[in-house]
């Protein structure tokens, strides 16, 4: 490479990687409200808009669902638009949620994952970002910032897609991602331009010269409609975004798989299930097993929705055992993500003992030492599948 | 339904597109034309644009489409809207 096409690389947090993603995707506006962790994104995004390196409106919202509203009205008029919050900021947000999915508006937010409380908290799990998971929002989760760089610019692409319109949320662990700093490598902007479609090509709902109203009264059945819609473009989406990441893995020369990202796991006997930041306590831990000969393998699932039932199908063929940990709960149910892994191999006939582990809640540790210990559980037969599994740092609370 | 075609939640405006909704209204506003003064606040309040203004300034009620709701007897500031009961006491 010539110095003309060197790629800058910066040390950046997992929130300023996401800034400098929002920067060279020419975002036009940004309505905002500041909330922990979530905070240093938009200051940043600030910063470049006031040293006039980036051209944007920021909106300063009084609240977050005033901050969605803005989003709504400003991807309504056909702006490229991007937005960003956590926990209880997202809570706020969520009537808006699901207004912005179901007006088909090609939005993307970041969300940066906290507890809610009470009590009252900072930390990360996985709770809030899955209250999403109903909406008609397409769910990524990244696990380190150059990944939420790259996973934004993907965002993008993914959501104005014609075939798709959907909001496109991207998410990250807060503080454990979201203030730790890593060498990210960023994108040029001719690159990112050619990536991306140009903003203008996004195809506004709101025209002054052919006006319309969003979201007025239809039938029931035309209400019907609108959600399978919804439905068949999500479903649509899965192989769509697999487009995408490739043709960003051949630009950026990096790998993460698509939908998951699998390491060791293809002649693994026990396979674990992760998403966000965790995953790297488990590669270690996966490591350390593996130099003591015993055969695992990790899936980190990258994108929630739509889920990636097939990869998932296959692994549960390759394995023996399952183990999904969960950074989250549903309360009466089990660990969401183990419980929706269960129901998919249910549909496709596998009968892999699947196990579901609820472990790092409020931010609490979860160690490669963890991780063997949860291997010996399983492997020892001290669980059964059928449990929700509450372990804590160091093991199961007597 | 075209399982290609992406079906956005949006409506163009078109008269009396929810059917005849003189059918909702109860009581009825009259205009008295001797007490009107033009100064067009019931077309500008009126939620259902069922209001137009004449060549001559005066108002006109559409009573196709007026559901009855009164806004305009409530704005009018020389008291010349009435709403009077359409079936009778």
């Amino acid at each position: 490479m010539s110095m003309e096409t060197r790629r800058i690389r910066k040390v950046l947090s997992g929130n300023h990687a996401a800034s400098y993603a929002v920067k060279l995707a020419n975002v036009d506006v940004i309505p905002i409200y500041p909330i922990t962790p979530q905070t240093t994104i938009v200051e940043k995004i600030v910063d470049f808009v006031e040293n006039n390196e980036m051209k944007a409106e920021v909106i300063h919202a009084d609240s977050e669902h005033s901050a969605m509203a803005a989003a709504i009205g400003a991807s309504a008029s056909g702006a490229r638009v991007y937005t960003a919050t956590s926990s209880h900021g997202l809570l706020y947000m969520y009537e808006m949620i699901w207004w912005a999915a179901n007006a088909r508006l090609p939005i993307v937010a970041g969300f940066v994952t906290r507890s809610i409380g009470p009590p009252w908290n900072i930390w990360s799990d996985h709770n809030d970002y899955l209250t999403l998971r109903d909406s008609g929002w397409i769910m990524f989760f990244a696990s380190s910032a150059q990944e939420v760089f790259d996973m934004t610019l993907q965002a993008f692409k993914v959501a104005e897609n014609p075939r798709v319109r959907l909001p496109v949320g991207v998410a990250w662990d807060g503080f454990q991602i979201s203030h730790s700093f890593e060498p990210v490598e960023l994108l040029r902007q001719e690159e990112v331009d050619a990536f991306l479609p140009d903003p203008r090509d996004i195809k506004p709902l709101l025209n002054v010269d052919e006006p319309i109203s969003i979201g007025n009264l239809p039938i029931a059945t035309d209400n019907m409609m609108f959600r399978e819609s919804i439905w068949r473009s999500m479903e649509r989406a899965r192989d769509y975004i697999k487009d995408v990441m490739n043709e960003y893995r051949a630009l950026s020369r990096r790998n993460y798989g698509y939908l998951i990202e699998e390491y060791k796991a293809m002649d693994a006997e026990t396979i674990f299930i992760t998403m966000g930041a965790i995953s790297g306590d488990a590669k270690i831990a996966v490591d350390k097993l593996r130099e003591n000969g015993e055969r695992v393998g990790l899936a980190r699932i990258r994108v929630i929705r739509p889920m990636p039932v097939t990869d998932l199908v296959r692994l549960g063929r390759i394995a023996n055992n399952i183990v999904v940990i969960d950074r989250n709960v549903s309360m009466g149910l089990g660990g969401i993500l183990a419980r929706e892994i269960k129901s998919i191999f249910y549909d496709f006939y596998v009968e892999t003992p699947t196990y579901g582990f609820i472990t790092g809640l409020a931010g609490t540790e979860v160690s490669p030492e963890d991780y063997i210990k949860i291997y010996r559980m399983v492997l020892d037969g001290e669980v059964e599948p059928s449990t929700n599994i509450w372990y804590y740092h160091g093991g199961v609370m007597k | 339904m075209n399982p290609e075609e992406i079906l956005y939640p949006i409506s163009k405006p078109s008269k009396g597109s929810s059917g005849p909704t003189w059918m909702w209204r109860f009581t009825k506003p009259v205009i008295y034309i001797d007490k009107c003064t033009k100064c067009g606040l019931c077309w500008v309040y009126c939620p259902e644009a069922t209001i137009n203004i004449l060549e001559n300034g005066f108002p006109k009620i559409d009573y196709e489409y007026c559901k009855g709701c009164g806004i305009c007897d409530n704005v009018c500031p020389v008291d010349a809207i009435e709403m009077v009961n359409e079936y009778g006491d």
